[in-house]
């Protein structure tokens, strides 16, 4: 590996930005493939499902072997408001290998004597998400109950590619929320990517089951179901 | 600690900068229960020093080893391992699986 193709590889990997080292296995050349170039590249069909696995993986094509090394960033899921549900949901999809964050402006709720093991931003959905930065590889799960933190989330969360977004309430309490949306200029297909009522239907009761819902559809929607970018790529 | 794929990279940049010989190993396939999945990184440099693994601590002295004629003369190599047997594998995989190394110098 040439030196120069390793300093660009953890330079993507330090920005959170995906990209793929292609070795040619046999003749041993070399390529890095940036996450927005993809397309272009001849292995494009190859390399996109090995990125969306976030998996390595050697292939054939045309009579060569190849080896896809894929540097996905880790699955971040921001969580917005600190509470019951969240305290479970935190640790749970840490366990998971995502990177955890909680953003809730209400420093009774956001400390650290709460969320011991992740990180915990007591700020506005607005600074906060900009912060932290939203991308494909992030998801937003909207568990406030409170229009003033959890709708300015939703509004930064679909003006990005996040891989997921849900917001807690009853069908009631998200026909109001779409209503909310769609003043603010949001279109309906935007507003469909929005899971509500929050989570797998388990019939989950407890908060320690609605967050096992939740993690099981973020779950779902990172391994699953095609990427947005990809979705509108496609289209 | 230096543990994470992150770690493993950065520190191969830095030690080839620093001047050291130094060949990354990746796994590039697995058959059977292997130990790390594909992708996984070992970097090795022209003293033997190690980072990162390819397996769970039982190929890693073979691979640092091969490491270095990679670091001597420049030729990416493929080595297999499967399960420990005298007369197939000097070292090999208790698990029981199998896997590919492909090990290769930084320039």
């Amino acid at each position: 590996m040439r030196l120069d193709l390793l300093k660009a590889l953890n330079v993507e990997r330090r920005a959170r930005r995906a990209a793929v080292l292609v070795t040619d296995l046999g003749g041993g050349e070399q390529r890095l493939v940036k996450g927005d170039a993809v397309a272009a590249d001849p292995l494009a069909e190859a390399i996109d499902r090995q990125l969306r696995m976030g998996r390595s993986g050697a292939i054939e094509h045309e009579g060569v072997s190849y080896f896809l090394s894929v540097q996905a960033p880790p699955a971040q899921l921001v969580v917005i408001g600190a509470v019951h549900v969240s305290q479970t949901l935190a640790e749970m999809a840490r366990m998971a290998d995502f990177d955890v964050t909680i953003v809730d402006p209400r420093t009774a709720f956001a400390n650290e004597e709460r969320f011991p093991n992740v990180r915990v931003i007591a700020e506005w959905p607005d600074k906060a998400l900009r912060e932290i930065g939203l991308d494909r590889y992030t998801g937003v799960a909207a568990l406030t109950h409170d229009p003033k933190i959890d709708d300015p989330a939703l509004h930064l969360a679909l003006g990005a590619e996040c891989f997921y977004i849900g917001a807690l309430g009853s069908r009631k309490t998200h026909g109001k929320r779409v209503d909310r949306l769609t003043s603010a200029g949001f279109g309906a297909e935007q507003i469909a990517r929005i899971h509500a009522p929050i989570g797998l239907d388990i019939g989950a009761v407890s908060p320690a089951e609605i967050a096992v819902a939740i993690l099981g559809e973020v779950i779902l929607s990172l391994r699953k179901k095609p990427l947005r970018a990809e979705r509108e790529k496609a289209a | 600690m230096l543990a994470t794929e992150d770690d493993i990279l950065s520190q191969a940049e830095s030690w080839k900068r620093a001047g050291r010989g130094v060949a990354i190993a990746t796994v590039v396939e697995t058959w059977g229960s292997a130990p790390r999945p594909v992708g996984s990184h070992l970097v090795i440099d022209d003293e033997g020093r190690f980072l990162g693994s390819v397996s769970g601590g039982c190929v890693e002295g073979d691979v640092v080893t091969e490491a270095q004629d990679v670091i001597g003369d420049g030729k990416p190599r493929t080595l297999e391992y499967g399960v420990a047997d005298e007369t197939a594998w000097r070292v090999g995989l208790s698990c029981g699986g199998r896997i590919r190394v492909y090990v290769e110098r930084i320039d």
